[in-house]
């Protein structure tokens, strides 16, 4: 009885071993080659040029590379004011990006919807997807950007973003299944 | 100079004109609304005035207005004679240029709240098409003869006209929201949602 529970244990803590190793590679690829959907909507938008511009430069993080198709990105960037109208819009780049992915908010209308009360802007992004990292600052200056996201990278690379900590439950929850 | 458009218009439409005011140079006649289409059919073709530059249509909400020298409180009537309670609601509001004769006017359609339409003026300038849909959405004016009267910037499942001054300022109308991941429960606290 003993001797079983030991193994099992063992063989517990080996897999378990096995798969951090395995995540902690996987996960310092993804921290350093974050593909960028920047979702700009307003002002905000010049702020983020700034930081992909040279002077701020966000490739020096691996993450200089914006793609306009969400299917090939891997973090989204919600630059400005959500409005209710584009929520339905917003869903589906977000839904269409694959697993594992990341959401920045950037700025206080994304975060929060900042100064705007009124029946047209949504109350931050986060109504509508999950959300990382949010930048406060109306426009943020390019060093809270960079901070964000190096806050980001310490995120993933020790597993919390939103859809690996989902991917994770899903798995605890599949493998309970598995295991009745 | 815009005086001389307002004197123009007298002459030619005097029956159409209910006032005549001027704000900071700008010359103003309101216009009553059944004859509103025949007075801008004028000033387009009429080669004296050529008012070939719509500039804006919009619309003023003049609930709970009263005058600059009424204090804030219960209304109290008559202030003056012009806030009174027959005083119609929203006030449709017209600019018009001349790059020709480099004069402008604006016309004032005095609308009341049951029954608040004007006739269109985008059959004759098809620049206020869009505006009047503008117009159309945020205040609800109903522009007669307007050949495609829809909501210009809010979507097909809002409710109401928010830029009336009794919709309630942070009534949102989401279209989506999340339900499948728990709420920021810092967020879930907000009021105002």
């Amino acid at each position: 009885m003993g001797l079983e529970l030991s193994t099992t244990r063992l063989e517990d803590a080996a897999k378990w071993a096995k798969q951090s190793l395995l995540e902690r590679a996987q996960n310092w690829g993804r921290k350093f080659s974050l593909f960028t959907y920047p979702f700009v909507t307003a002002c905000c938008g010049m702020e983020f040029m700034s930081v992909a511009g040279p002077k701020y430069d966000i490739a020096r993080f691996g993450a200089e590379f914006p793609r306009f198709s969400p299917r090939q990105s891997d973090l989204l960037m919600i630059v400005g004011t959500i409005t209710e109208k584009q929520g339905p819009a917003l869903k589906r780049v977000y839904d269409q990006m694959a697993e594992p992915k990341w959401v920045i908010a950037f700025g206080v209308c994304a975060s929060t919807g900042g100064f705007y009360q009124n029946y047209h802007a949504m109350p931050g992004a986060d109504q509508v997807i999950p959300v990382d990292v949010y930048i406060p600052g109306c426009p943020p200056r390019p060093e809270q950007v960079l901070d964000a996201l190096i806050m980001l990278m310490d995120r993933i690379q020790s597993g919390r973003g939103h859809s690996q900590l989902r991917a994770k439950r899903e798995q605890l929850i599949a493998d309970a299944a598995h295991n009745e | 100079m815009s005086q001389k458009v307002l004197d123009a218009l007298k002459t030619a439409h005097g029956t159409a004109i209910e006032s005549v005011e001027t704000q900071h140079g700008d010359a103003i006649a309101w216009i009553k609304r059944d004859q509103l289409l025949a007075v801008a059919t004028w000033l387009k073709t009429d080669p004296a005035m050529a008012f070939d530059a719509p500039v804006f249509v919009t619309c003023i909400d003049r609930l709970d207005w009263r005058p600059v020298d009424v204090p804030p409180g219960p209304p109290v009537y008559p202030a003056t004679a012009a806030w009174t309670e027959d005083r119609p609601r929203f006030e449709v509001v017209y600019q018009l240029r001349s790059n020709r004769h480099r004069h402008r006017i604006r016309l004032k359609c005095a609308v009341p709240e049951h029954d608040a339409r004007v006739p269109s003026l985008a059959s004759l300038w098809p620049a206020f098409n869009w505006q009047e849909r503008e117009t159309y959405d945020m205040y609800g004016i109903k522009f007669d003869g307007h050949p495609d009267l829809r909501r210009i910037y809010l979507y097909e499942e809002f409710i109401g006209h928010p830029l009336r001054k009794d919709y309630p300022k942070e009534k949102r109308q989401p279209l989506v929201r999340r339900d499948d991941l728990p709420i920021n429960p810092i967020k879930s606290t907000g009021g105002h949602r």
